[in-house]
């Protein structure tokens, strides 16, 4: 079965990611993910969307060059993704500051560039005087900022990001829905965003895409500004049209889910 | 299209706001009370335990020959003291603990190392290096004069094959309770080999680390007291151990109880000194300790 995962502009620089006829298994057990294909323009913001078990974190780590694939290839431009967290997973030895250094030195980065560009991308997120803290002095949302500010420092064309406001309370994740949006339109990265929360996908991705469990395909594909129609300028996640796509898509989610239950 | 930014002064308020309220609040106690709270349980330990002492020479459940005093055991230690000797075998015994120890540092770190990391190694020397630990280190004397004498390099002999497997196989564990996903931040961040065990695999096991060493140093400093205590010899100078048996030799009780007690404070201070604060600054640096 081949769905059509729709296609974003931008066609004529090639794919910023490229996944091809992808399948997984993790030694003998059942297959994750099945002859998966997507095309990722540089620049746009996908949606990953499914239930638990549809290999949705799983296609993120072949991308990020974690796993190694069954079959079929997962790439990226430039050979090297940037991946964040649900958990911000931020090196506790370090600063805030020294997180996102370690990060533009691993990049080559040279040492005396290194301080001014690590300031410059806290300031990105917001986050101007928490160069010399630690992890555990920040709060929860400040450490997935420092930690979207060390994905950026990477500079790789494409940032992967699994679940990485999941963990957070309702008004600090509505904040950060805002900066990445923010930060995604200002730095022109191309970013594949998993998560369970239809909501959010809908708030922030131009594509969602909609996957199935067990093994994990493509089923369907949302182009959101098409969906949305008129109302696209107004993406806050209680607005109108905003719920209304996410209840159809949250639907057809449930329709899948159901479908385990035999 | 993106989605546009909303009204951003009251986002960026908004953010400014949590970003007061949220971070957890951390506060360390006032010096002072901080240093009570460590002197003074061990002073009043210490002090109970005299008291016992004294209450049991009061008692007079032993010839006072065989079992000597508080006020006996402190006449004996500042005799030696008087002369010199005291100062000259702590100094004697610590140095050689000292240097032991760095030796010990140098070899079971990189062998810790190697052989958390390669699979064949690990299975064959991780057995090694634990039996190696339960070994009494004492037990290595014999071997020791019989290959080097009476000489400094079987004290070190001991030494080492007393913190060496513990300061091992504390790198070994530190290095197992790595937690996987600074690994996979480390090779997501692009450090493979080297650059992952400078920048992730070696910081992250620091903790588990510094508690081998603390135990390295316990082992050696326990290694260095056997083999001074059965090495006499004029080539090996007079280090605690020594003292403690020329105690033995003279019937001195009491030069033997203090020498037992300086044996232990020296081991104790350099443990509360020097590694416990070592140990309590990674850890609280991390956000592990709290205090």
């Amino acid at each position: 079965m081949s769905v059509d995962t729709g296609r974003a502009a931008g066609r004529d620089t090639g794919p910023a990611a490229r996944v091809e006829h992808l399948t997984k298994r993790f030694g003998a057990g059942p297959l994750v993910l099945d002859d998966i294909s997507l095309d990722v323009a540089p620049g746009e913001f996908v949606c990953l969307v499914g239930a638990s078990g549809c290999g949705k974190s799983t296609l993120l780590s072949l991308l990020a060059g974690l796993e190694k694939p069954t079959s079929g290839t997962a790439a990226v431009a430039g050979g090297r993704a940037a991946l964040m967290f649900q958990e911000s997973a931020l090196l506790p030895w370090l600063t805030a500051g020294g997180n996102v250094e370690l990060a533009l030195r691993l990049a080559g980065v040279g040492r005396a560039a290194r301080r001014a560009r690590a300031e410059e991308l806290l300031g990105l997120v917001r986050l101007e005087g928490a160069y010399d803290l630690r992890p555990h002095e920040l709060s929860g949302g400040m450490r997935q900022r420092v930690a979207l500010a060390r994905a950026l420092a990477q500079r790789t064309p494409v940032l992967l990001m699994d679940e990485p406001f999941a963990a957070l309370d309702a008004i600090t994740r509505d904040v950060l829905h805002d900066e990445l949006a923010r930060v995604w339109r200002e730095t022109g990265v191309s970013v594949v965003f998993v998560t369970h929360n239809v909501r959010e996908a809908v708030t922030l991705g131009q594509r969602v895409l909609l996957m199935s469990s067990r093994p994990g395909r493509f089923i369907r594909a949302w182009d959101v500004a098409a969906a949305l129609g008129s109302g696209d300028g107004d993406r806050r996640p209680e607005s109108v049209p905003v719920a209304a796509l996410a209840a159809e898509i949250t639907g057809r989610l449930r329709e899948e889910i159901r479908r385990h239950a035999a | 299209m993106p989605p546009e930014p909303r009204d951003d002064g009251s986002l960026l308020s908004l953010e400014r706001g949590l970003d007061a309220l949220d971070p957890p609040a951390v506060g360390r106690r006032p010096w002072g009370r901080r240093v009570a709270a460590a002197v003074l349980p061990p002073l009043v330990a210490a002090v109970l335990v005299l008291v016992v002492w004294q209450l049991l020479i009061w008692a007079e459940v032993k010839d006072r020959a065989t079992f000597p005093s508080p006020a006996d055991v402190a006449a004996a230690l500042w005799d030696q003291w008087q002369q010199g000797t005291l100062q000259e075998a702590v100094w004697l015994s610590l140095s050689r603990g000292a240097l032991g120890f760095a030796f010990s540092v140098l070899i079971g770190t990189p062998l810790g190392l190697v052989v958390a990391r390669v699979r064949v190694l690990r299975t064959a020397l991780a057995p090694v290096l634990s039996g190696l630990q339960s070994l009494p280190s004492v037990a290595w004397v014999p071997a020791g004069i019989l290959w080097f004498g009476l000489s400094p390099a079987t004290v070190y002999f001991v030494v080492l094959l007393g913190a060496v497997p513990s300061i091992a196989n504390g790198t070994i564990s530190g290095i197992d309770q790595v937690p996987p996903i600074y690994l996979r931040v480390g090779r997501v961040l692009g450090a493979r080999g080297l650059a992952a065990a400078r920048y992730v695999i070696m910081p992250a096991a620091l903790p588990g680390y510094v508690g081998g060493l603390k135990q390295g140093w316990a082992f050696a400093w326990r290694s260095l007291m056997a083999a001074e205590l059965i090495t006499q010899s004029p080539r090996l100078g007079t280090g605690l151990g020594q003292l403690l048996d020329t105690g033995r030799q003279l019937f001195d009780v009491s030069l033997v109880f203090g020498m037992i007690i300086a044996i232990l404070v020296v081991g104790v201070a350099v443990d509360r000194l020097v590694f416990s604060p070592l140990e309590r600054g990674v850890l609280r640096r991390r956000g592990l300790l709290v205090d």
